[in-house]
């Protein structure tokens, strides 16, 4: 809970990890390569104040986490959404198990959802099935840009990829969680395109579908496909932190989001451990929409607690206190549309 | 391929750092729709003078190890076609550092293998469509920038009717003039009674839907001004000192990126 000028936030991070990229668990130059790659985010987005050194940034462990959430980050709740890379670290980024032993430690406090790969074809499956049975996970989180032997990437709209939608189904896992990396193949068309989350919402529309980073670096394509599909949602995991260097760019983000899928689909993660989440959620109980963006409306208390963790509380039947329960938006101006509408309107 | 435009050196002349990179001006960041030189993607640039004319050796480096490699693959080969069409040039060598794709693509690059070639599988076709599907978002983008500017300047202006508005009601200056090269490039009019928003096929909207396609041009516009900025940075923060190879992107800068530009003020709630 966070608590601000009278005002009382209910706090959900809605996209944490507990990943292990020492060089002991790195299998290839690849391995580096991907956690250099956040260090630079990190350290490109983040307050001097709130910088890790590398070290630091390699492994947390449970311990730390739970301080950075729970005791310094003012974390109700927080979910774990694993990103497996088995082609780049020997046991895992994520570290699956151990987040899955703090998550059943620690109930109350933390959600653990799964992760699987279409591309196991049955034997993924099966063990999809007997890791549900052990785990009773609602949600899993899909990495479309992980390696696999040969192929580099998949799409929701796989043949594969819907016989697994279909297991989620019968198991009553209804939250998909998708990080948008770069999908290699084919490589003609562009890889961070987010159609094929449209196909998949349109053909499982029981299932939850929560495009993380809100389809950064596709904004537009995200925003589009979410205003038709009443069954998708935006995280905000990598936005939030440009509340810092790019205030105006952040504000942009906000404002087109609740234009196009309004104020209830909008779920805050700090990424964690990314970036922590403490900074993260006073500064955007602080912020507000520069005044010369007319074209917005000033953000509203009721919209923050809404992002900052009603949302995601609502989608996982997490408790919140009768006293910090609001009510839902109305429609935005832009939809949800008739199907047949809106695939006239989205011909690309 | 249109993406480069070559310039050729005066005859006679040595081919010097200076031809280099005027050719690599005209490489595109497609998805950025910026050139490399202003990126700061040109890493190192060697002219020697060898035996049957000058032999040039460049180093790209891009944002971050995970840079789509399609993207990656356009810049390297382009910059390798535009360096190899000036007269005076024997020998191109082009090489993509620490990216997940440098083997593949130097390997590629230095066998002239062609995108089928480089990516074997992974590659159905060409990469023709991945450059119209930015060329025409870079399109959208101007369009936007110019139609918001009109509506900031004009308070009587409503947004339905932007819808008519054609390219001779826009005043002269920046925008303008990159609306006027983003149409030539995707193959639009640019005589003045050319009417400015416009879909993909070159068609205006009907009024009721103007708003709409014109707020959809808008999160296209602040997508790609936002990734210019991001990769910048990144770029910055990955290779200290590339900082100073970098062109100011006016669009979308913010305090951080320029000193001058006044503190941001925020709106007053009254709920």
């Amino acid at each position: 809970m966070y608590s601000k000028d009278g005002e009382n936030y209910f706090i959900v991070d809605a996209h944490i990890a507990l990943w292990d990229a020492r060089p002991e668990n790195q299998r290839n130059i690849h391995g580096k390569q991907f956690i250099d790659c956040f260090y630079d985010y990190h350290r490109n987005l983040s307050p001097e104040s709130e910088l890790w050194s590398y070290e630091e940034y390699l492994y947390q462990g449970g311990e730390r986490l739970m301080k950075d959430l729970f005791v310094d980050g003012y974390v109700d709740h927080a979910i774990f959404q694993p990103a497996y890379l088995g082609a780049f670290y020997k046991n895992g980024f994520a570290q699956v198990a151990e987040a899955f032993g703090l998550a059943s430690a620690n109930p109350g406090k933390l959600t653990y959802n799964h992760c699987f790969d279409p591309r196991q074809g049955e034997a993924g499956l099966d063990r999809l099935r007997a890791d549900h049975e052990k785990m009773k996970f609602t949600g899993v989180k899909l990495y479309t840009a992980e390696w696999h032997g040969e192929s580099r990437g998949y799409k929701l709209s796989d043949p594969w990829t819907y016989r697994y939608f279909e297991e989620c189904r019968k198991l009553g896992v209804k939250n998909i969680h998708i990080h948008k990396g770069p999908t290699i193949r084919p490589l003609d068309r562009d890889a961070f395109d987010v159609a094929d989350v449209d196909h998949a919402a349109s053909d499982f529309t029981d299932l939850n579908f929560v495009v993380e980073h809100v389809g950064l670096p596709r904004l537009e394509d995200f925003c589009w496909i979410a205003t038709q599909e009443p069954n998708v949602h935006g995280g905000l995991a990598v936005a939030m932190p440009f509340m810092h260097t790019r205030p105006r760019y952040f504000a942009q983000i906000i404002g087109e989001l609740i234009y196009w899928i309004g104020e209830d689909r909008i779920q805050f993660s700090s990424d964690y451990a990314l970036w922590t989440p403490r900074w993260l959620i006073e500064r955007f109980v602080d912020f507000q929409i520069p005044e010369d963006m007319t074209e917005y409306a000033p953000l509203t208390t009721t919209q923050k607690k809404k992002i900052l963790g009603l949302n995601a509380a609502k989608m996982y039947n997490i408790p919140v206190p009768a006293e910090l329960q609001l009510p839902d938006a109305g429609e935005t101006a832009t939809g949800p549309r008739q199907p047949e509408r809106a695939d006239l309107a989205g011909a690309r | 391929m249109t993406a480069v435009q070559t310039e050729r050196p005066r005859s006679g002349t040595a081919v010097t750092e200076e031809d280099i990179r005027r050719a690599l001006s005209g490489v595109l960041d497609p998805e950025l729709d910026e050139p490399i030189t202003d990126l700061g993607f040109i890493r190192s640039l060697e002219v020697a003078a060898g035996i049957d004319g000058a032999e040039v050796d460049v180093h790209l480096r891009l944002p971050t190890s995970f840079c789509s490699p399609n993207f990656a693959y356009l810049m390297a080969s382009d910059s390798k076609d535009a360096i190899s069409a000036l007269e005076g040039v024997a020998r191109v060598v082009v090489e993509l550092d620490d990216h997940h794709d440098s083997n593949l693509i130097n390997a590629g690059l230095a066998a002239d293998a062609g995108y089928r070639g480089t990516f074997r599988h992974e590659a159905d076709d060409s990469l023709d469509e991945l450059r119209w599907t930015f060329r025409r978002k870079a399109h959208t983008a101007a369009m936007e920038r110019c139609l918001t500017e009109l509506l900031r300047a004009n308070a009587s202006l409503s947004e339905p009717s932007v819808g008519t508005v054609r390219l001779g009601d826009l005043p002269s200056g920046r925008h303008k003039d990159a609306l006027v090269r983003r149409r030539l490039a995707v193959g639009l009019p640019t005589e003045p009674d050319a009417v400015v928003l416009v879909d993909q096929d070159g068609r205006p909207y009907a009024t009721g839907d103007v708003p709409m396609a014109l707020r959809r041009a808008r999160s296209t516009r602040i997508s790609i001004d936002g990734n210019a900025h991001f990769c910048r940075g990144l770029l910055r923060t990955r290779y200290e000192g590339s900082g100073a190879d970098q062109a100011h992107r006016p669009e979308g800068a913010e305090a951080s990126d320029h000193h001058t530009l006044l503190p941001i003020t925020v709106k007053e709630i009254h709920s």
